[in-house]
């Protein structure tokens, strides 16, 4: 276990770190780890010059302090294991291809964009753009978990193609915004424009939330694969509800502005 | 000052094929000496005086692109619309000697000029400014380091030009033309979809060459074509008249494609990107190479060149003035478009594409453009271009010119396309393969002599000193002239051993061709009542170019 504790907190201008990242401190010695290059806006400076590093090189990090403004943290890994026992700042696991990583406090904006595998679980709230498309891309995330304890922010999921995000809390607008693929789940709702311009994909809302004209009425029902969707979770420690007695889902087809190929299942209890 | 000793020299345009010559470069930049004597080399002594050793290795005169896109108002256009594509671009970190940047398709000023230089080509024609974006144009030039330049006047579609050939005022829009030339400091006249594009505006598109352009009583895109060739002709500019075709990219183009080639008998013309005009078939599920056909009745046309703008597997942004042929691509592809109007002169549209082996389209498009290349048998007339960023990135010829040389490796590429894209090309039926000499036709001396550079393009005594050194065995991968051992631009070692040594700033050739002053006077009123902007504002004064180059015209 590897520990990196931030000396002081980063203020005004953020910390980039994407060197943080298990693939490249594993096969590193301690020295090699402290001089590591970080960026503070535009300046170049050293991994140690911000953090305490204890511990040996391993690919399971554990980072400590308020890094709401610490930056990319876990970007592309592949492996392995972060812990953030605070906040964590914008990028968190961006391009990330596999392993976990886990904050205990927030995290803001793009947590997980155009990430291909792993698993992210954030217990507080989160920022915008959850697993999206970074702007200009075709495709956001295409697989992989992201899990938030609390709401979040805009145009999560945007243009997603495969995977999973749970969203504790509200979520703001456009959840789901041109998504081609994958799995939304809404524990908490949603504010405007869900699943705007989406074109394939499953948007699930455990609370009522507003549609768009162009999202059509299909039937209610209780599907079998969230049987399948219910297992999954249960297992990663959160749930949707599968059973009939509980309640029904009112699926949605949309959006009828595009092709029209996803869909959103709105649960109400019985 | 620099001596080039022992190199196996390709120098089509002097007849030297494969000879082991000296070179001596003077303190002017340009080539004092070239041959097989070694003492008259050895003796130019004097300080300063480098001698690299060539021996074993591959001499050619520095490559020339005769259509790419690499600066103005439609690329910086391109360049907002994919981020994506920069993201993942290669980085350019600066140093001591080198200024930040990124490569990708539509790649940032500095890094252009690196990545011309560091493929070997030391001359780019810039092929579509409009007046409107020729300042703009010429200050990004400014920034692309290292390689000579030259810009074409994008004219087919000016209105102020339409008006006078529909009025059948011909001197008066000779003059035009040339006051227009002069007045943004460009080298020669592109015409793009004649036409077509003026149509655009009011949502139409000139198809047929012989019917009126939508807004206009009578002119059609032939006499266009040919009124622009005339007076291309009578000016004497160096270049000739630069045709982007009617009709680009449509199944069954091939048509209008030998109809425009008669029409230009008489005239000299460089017809661009022909791969994208030389279609069969009537829709997209039937679209066909015509290659051999467009060959044929090119070969036939003494007074054409052309360039063949071919396609590579892969990302490209199609960035053209073709604005209606844009919307239709968009309509395909479902993604992003862009389009500009620039006022009364062209337009504009933007749209990232991707060529796909297994589109049965795409693949026809990439064996037409090696089709023509082959098929076309006098290397002097057909140039090597991707239409970058349209048909593949620059950086990429090295990739064409290795399925030009190895016939069977090309085979082994056809043979990997889908059944039914075999069927409708005749590539992997042709045996020809490219000598080194072909190769430095297709790649400097033929688009040289295109130009009217009559520096450019060889090694003969007072040729520029632009010199590309190749190592005569290919890189682990197969392919040759991707990294040149050394690279000179004006007699300067500019790239050594894969590296930017030295950053100089390249020249802009612009012309000055003779017109009656007294077009202003029909300019002027109509100019106030239809721009955005004063006519005062307008010409670009000549203090905005840095190193300009006046290319005398014939007449």
């Amino acid at each position: 276990m590897l520990t990196l504790t931030l000396k002081e907190p980063v203020e005004r201008v953020p910390l980039e770190t994407e060197m943080l990242c298990p693939d490249i401190v594993a096969g590193l010695d301690m020295g090699a780890i402290r001089a590591l290059p970080v960026h503070l806006g535009k300046r170049q400076c050293r991994v140690d010059d911000f953090f305490a590093v204890e511990g040996e090189a391993s690919d399971e990090l554990e980072l400590r302090g308020d890094l709401r403004k610490v930056r990319w943290i876990g970007r592309g890994m592949s492996r392995g294991r972060i812990t953030v026992a605070g906040n964590a700042g914008m990028h968190l696991g961006a391009y990330m291809k596999g392993g976990t990583i886990e904050v205990a406090g927030s995290a803001s904006d793009w947590v997980g964009g155009e990430m291909s595998g792993g698993l992210i679980r954030i217990a507080g709230n989160a920022g915008g753009q959850i697993g999206a498309a970074y702007r200009g891309s075709r495709r956001g995330m295409s697989d992989g978990t992201i899990i938030v304890g609390g709401s979040a922010g805009l145009e999560i999921g945007m243009r997603m193609k495969r995977g999973l995000i749970v969203i504790g809390g509200p979520a703001r607008d456009f959840a789901g915004l041109e998504m081609k693929g994958g799995t939304i789940i809404l524990r908490g709702g949603a504010e405007l424009r869900t699943g705007a311009w989406m074109s394939r994909g499953t948007i699930i809302s455990l609370a009522p939330i507003p549609l768009l004209p162009s999202f059509l009425y299909s039937s209610v029902y209780v599907p079998s694969f969230l049987r399948v969707v219910a297992q999954h979770l249960r297992r990663l420690g959160t749930s949707v509800p599968d059973d009939p007695a509980e309640g029904t889902y009112t699926r949605y087809l949309g959006d009828t502005a595009v092709i029209g190929k996803g869909e959103i299942l709105v649960w109400s209890p019985a | 000052m620099v001596r080039i000793t022992g190199g196996t020299v390709y120098d089509p345009a002097n007849g030297v094929d494969g000879l082991v010559q000296n070179i001596y470069i003077g303190p002017d930049g340009r080539i004092a000496y070239i041959g097989p004597d070694g003492r008259s080399v050895a003796d130019a002594q004097g300080s300063g005086v480098r001698t690299i050793d060539a021996t074993g290795m591959l001499v050619f005169p520095g490559g020339v692109d005769v259509h790419t896109h690499v600066a103005g108002g439609a690329l910086n256009f391109a360049r907002g619309l994919v981020p994506e594509n920069q993201r993942i671009a290669r980085k350019f970190l600066h140093s001591p000697e080198l200024r930040a940047g990124i490569g990708g398709l539509t790649p940032t000023t500095f890094a252009t000029g690196y990545l011309y230089a560091g493929m070997g080509w030391t001359t780019v024609n810039e092929a579509a400014v409009p007046i409107l974006s020729a300042k703009h144009t010429h200050e990004e030039l400014h920034d692309i380091p290292i390689v000579d330049k030259s810009t074409l006047l994008l004219m087919a579609n000016n209105e102020l030009m339409l008006d006078l050939l529909e009025a059948g005022e011909f001197e008066q829009a000779k003059s035009l033309v040339g006051w227009l030339l002069w007045s943004s400091k460009t080298f020669g006249i592109k015409a793009v979809n004649p036409g077509g594009v003026a149509a655009w505006k009011w949502g139409k598109n000139a198809n047929q060459l012989h019917q009126p352009i939508e807004g206009y009583t009578s002119i059609t895109a032939a006499q266009i074509i040919t009124g622009l060739a005339r007076i291309v002709d009578e000016l004497g500019l160096p270049h000739p008249m630069h045709l982007h075709q009617n009709n680009l990219g449509v199944p069954g183009n091939v048509a209008s494609t030998i109809e425009t080639m008669n029409m230009l008998q008489g005239h000299r013309a460089h017809l661009a990107h022909l791969q994208f005009h030389a279609y069969g078939g009537h829709d997209w599920g039937t679209m066909k190479s015509e290659a051999p056909a467009v060959a044929a009745e090119f070969l036939t046309h003494k007074n054409l060149t052309c360039d063949v703008g071919a396609v590579l597997f892969g990302d490209a942004v199609t960035i053209t003035a073709d604005g209606p042929w844009q919307h239709l691509l968009y309509e395909l592809t479902g993604r992003k478009w862009g389009n500009l109007d620039v006022e009364n002169e062209t337009g504009c549209g933007i749209v990232p594409y991707v060529y796909s082996d297994h589109k049965i389209v795409n693949a026809v498009q990439w064996a037409v453009g090696l089709e023509l290349l082959l098929l076309i048998d006098d290397p002097w007339r057909v140039y090597l271009t991707t239409d970058h960023p349209n048909g593949g990135g620059f950086w990429r010829y090295p990739e064409i010119i290795r399925l030009l040389m190895d016939v069977e490796f090309r085979k082994g590429e056809v043979r990997k396309l889908p059944p039914e894209a075999q069927n409708r090309i005749t590539l992997g039926e042709i045996d020809r393969q490219y000598t080194y000499a072909d190769v430095a036709i297709v790649t400097s001396a033929g688009p040289a002599r295109a130009l009217g550079l009559t520096q450019k393009g060889h090694l003969g005594v007072g040729a520029d000193g632009d010199i590309t050194i190749y190592s005569a065995t290919p890189d682990a991968e197969g392919v040759m002239f991707s990294y040149p051992r050394y690279v000179l631009k004006g007699g300067q070692v500019v790239v050594e051993e894969g590296q930017v040594r030295a950053i100089s700033e390249g020249r802009e050739f612009i012309v000055h061709p003779a017109f009656d002053p007294g077009i202003e006077e029909f300019i002027r009123p109509s100019f106030q009542k239809v721009y955005t902007m004063s006519f005062e504002n307008y010409p670009t004064e000549m203090t905005r170019l840095r190193h300009p180059h006046v290319v005398p015209c014939s007449r």
